[in-house]
């Protein structure tokens, strides 16, 4: 059994202009010890679903199951669930300095983690844990900066102070939530490597959201891929890069800067779609380059795409199986299969 | 800090000044002679110009301002025109009504203000939210004197007069010192009246206050470290909505301690405001410029001691 098992999640929002799909329909799994990448683009639904496990999502529509280690994380009372946020199940935030409080000392906001968990742990207890635990994220001086406001820290250090919170009671699932997305290049980079490293330290399972597959591929095992609510592909990190299937998953990688590739990027045509009215069938569609008749009447179903070397490798688009990969060969392929099926 | 204080002191004495020198001269503007009104209408000049030397309006502009300046830094703000009575005298006597109705009535605005803008901001949108809106606008857009005028006629009038039954008798003030549950039931009526619109007024601030900083990302934070609701309402909201109130407050209570005329003179608690309103109206210059630098001076106080209270409410904000 894995760890965390989700399957069929849907997440809506009543608004005043209509209902907002945030999620139709996403199942994952997530094993001990390993790190699964979520990649979308902004409003794609991939924070939503990661928060709507936490219950931090007040106010939504949720359907679907999320077996935590055997138990419903949705059908889960509140009090359960709240024993679980922080202490079973942490969450990294994305702009560390929006995401601490700015009135509170550093080592009062992981104090009070502690606390809140285990009341019995006396304040002076919580204080060394915290500056044990700043250490150990790599916070030169912690037994002086744990006096300190967050205003009083760099944005590294800042977000090293979120992941001395995410690890400090041993969750056994961390959530980072695009973790790297505020800071700059160099700096993301180390807190990459920290995350992995206690990640491989206390054996956690890692779910990491991002924009960015320049950061998935330097820390996920498995991944998918999010567009309009929906799940686009799933497969391990290798065949995501090297054997994709879906055209948004090939468009993704041909817009990431690659010193190695000279040239122009190749941008998606288009915007993400709206998600109070997403589109019929297959929501990428409108903006596919290979479009077919079929996948405006048909939802495609994520299903294996024949790759040998991942069986489990899936992906929802109606182009034949194995046609896998990125490149120009690969691409006139997919357009002749796109213009047979035209005629 | 230290450095920060001496500023804002001297800075603080040259708007007092400013004060001064402004209504000092705003009595050579108005229409009407002090000693005229004190002479009476059928006073022959004789008498008026004896009166006029003897409160030195006769003399040059410039001097007479001089003198007042000299005879504050000494501590004497001088007589009043009507009654002979000392300035100083006069502010003492008058300040503890005051004082006692806007420290009590900031005490029981705010309670009520923060509480119910708590409530409606956890709850927002609900019917209570709604319905507290409803409290909220006519809080907001009742004249205080009606209000006052209202709870007169209802404890005074159809309680008292008609039916004989007195919990709150209108009007006078039993000092605190005095007679401390006597004082009590003179100011209940008082302090709902100052309440009225200041807890509307609080209360909308410490929605809207807790409404925002209840989106802020280290909310969703705090919500993800398991803190139970309460907590995060509390502890993480709160403190950083509370803020905008403390400055509010810091405001009101200093703009107030320089009298509140409608409620004081509704229930003729005899402070300092009832005290500025007769000076104006008798033209007694020396209880006007009193009251009016009472008033400045509290104003000026209020915004060094607010400003201090922020550095401490916010570790982000330096006193430089």
């Amino acid at each position: 059994m894995s760890l965390l098992e989700v399957t069929g999640l849907r997440v809506s929002f009543p608004t005043s202009d209509g209902i907002v799909q945030a999620v139709r329909g996403v199942s994952f799994t997530v094993d001990r010890g390993r790190t699964l990448g979520i990649v979308g683009e902004s409003g794609s639904g991939k924070s939503v679903s990661t928060q709507t496990l936490m219950g931090l999502t007040a106010g939504a529509d949720i359907s679907g199951r999320a077996l935590f280690d055997g138990a419903d994380l949705l059908a889960m009372d509140d009090e359960r669930l709240r024993r679980l946020r922080g202490a079973e199940i942490s969450m990294i935030f994305q702009d560390p300095l929006s995401s601490l409080h700015p009135l509170y000392r550093v080592g009062w906001q992981i104090g009070e983690l502690i606390r809140v968990h285990e009341p019995e742990v006396s304040k002076a207890a919580a204080r060394k844990r915290s500056i044990e635990l700043l250490g150990l994220v790599g916070i030169p001086q912690p037994d002086r900066r744990v006096d300190d406001y967050p205003h009083q820290f760099s944005g590294g250090m800042r977000q090293r102070v979120m992941i001395a919170m995410g690890v400090a009671l041993r969750p056994r699932l961390i959530i980072a939530d695009e973790p790297t997305t505020a800071l700059d290049a160099t700096v993301s980079a180390q807190i990459l490597d920290l995350l992995v490293r206690l990640q491989r330290e206390f054996e956690t399972a890692l779910i990491v959201i991002t924009h960015d597959l320049g950061v998935i591929a330097d820390v996920a095992d498995d991944v998918f891929v999010m567009y309009a609510g929906r799940q686009v592909e799933r497969a391990a990190l290798r065949s995501t890069y090297y054997r994709s299937h879906h055209p948004y998953t090939v468009g993704l990688l041909g817009s990431v800067p690659n010193a190695a590739v000279p040239g122009r990027l190749r941008q998606i045509p288009g915007a993400p779609p709206s998600l109070i009215h997403p589109p019929p069938a297959c929501p990428f569609h409108p903006r596919c380059r290979f479009v077919m008749p079929r996948c405006t009447t048909d939802e495609p179903p994520l299903d294996p795409v024949r790759d040998d070397a991942d069986p489990e490798h899936r992906s929802a688009c109606w182009l034949p199986g194995g046609l896998l990969g990125v490149g120009p060969e690969v691409d006139e392929a997919r357009t002749r299969a796109a213009q047979e099926s035209r005629e | 800090m230290i450095r920060f204080l001496i500023r804002r002191v001297v800075f603080g004495v040259f708007v007092l000044w400013l004060v001064s020198l402004g209504t000092f001269l705003l009595f050579f503007v108005v229409p009407g002679d002090p000693a005229r009104s004190i002479a009476g209408r059928q006073a022959t000049p004789e008498t008026i110009a004896l009166i006029r030397e003897r409160l030195g309006l006769d003399e040059p502009l410039a001097v007479q301002y001089w003198t007042f300046l000299k005879n504050l830094f000494r501590g004497d703000l001088g007589y009043s025109y009507y009654n002979n009575q000392p300035v100083t005298a006069l502010i003492a006597e008058r300040i503890g009504p005051t004082a006692s109705l806007v420290i009590g009535g900031a005490l029981l605005w705010l309670v009520i203000g923060v509480g119910v803008g708590i409530l409606s901001a956890t709850h927002a949108r609900s019917l209570l939210d709604r319905v507290t809106a409803g409290f909220v606008v006519a809080g907001i857009s009742m004249p205080t004197f009606v209000v006052g005028l209202m709870l007169l006629f209802v404890f005074n009038y159809l309680l008292s007069t008609v039916l004989g039954i007195t919990f709150f008798p209108g009007g006078q003030y039993t000092p605190l010192e005095e007679d401390p549950a006597d004082w009590l039931r003179h100011m209940i009526l008082p302090w709902i009246t100052l309440c009225t619109v200041q807890a509307a007024i609080y209360t909308r601030l410490t929605r809207g206050s807790l409404l925002e900083v209840l989106g802020e990302d280290y909310i969703r934070t705090a919500r993800a470290k398991g803190d139970g609701n309460r907590r995060v309402v509390v502890v993480h909201g709160l403190r950083a909505a509370l803020t905008p109130v403390v400055t509010q407050l810091g405001v009101d209570v200093g703009y107030m301690l320089g009298g509140v005329v409608v409620t004081e003179s509704v229930f003729g608690l005899g402070g300092v405001g009832q005290a500025a309103l007769q000076a104006i109206v008798n033209l007694d210059r020396p209880v006007v410029m009193g009251v009016v630098l009472l008033a400045a001076f509290f104003v000026v106080l209020a915004s060094i001691v607010v400003d201090i209270a922020y550095s401490f409410l916010d570790p982000r904000v330096r006193l430089s």
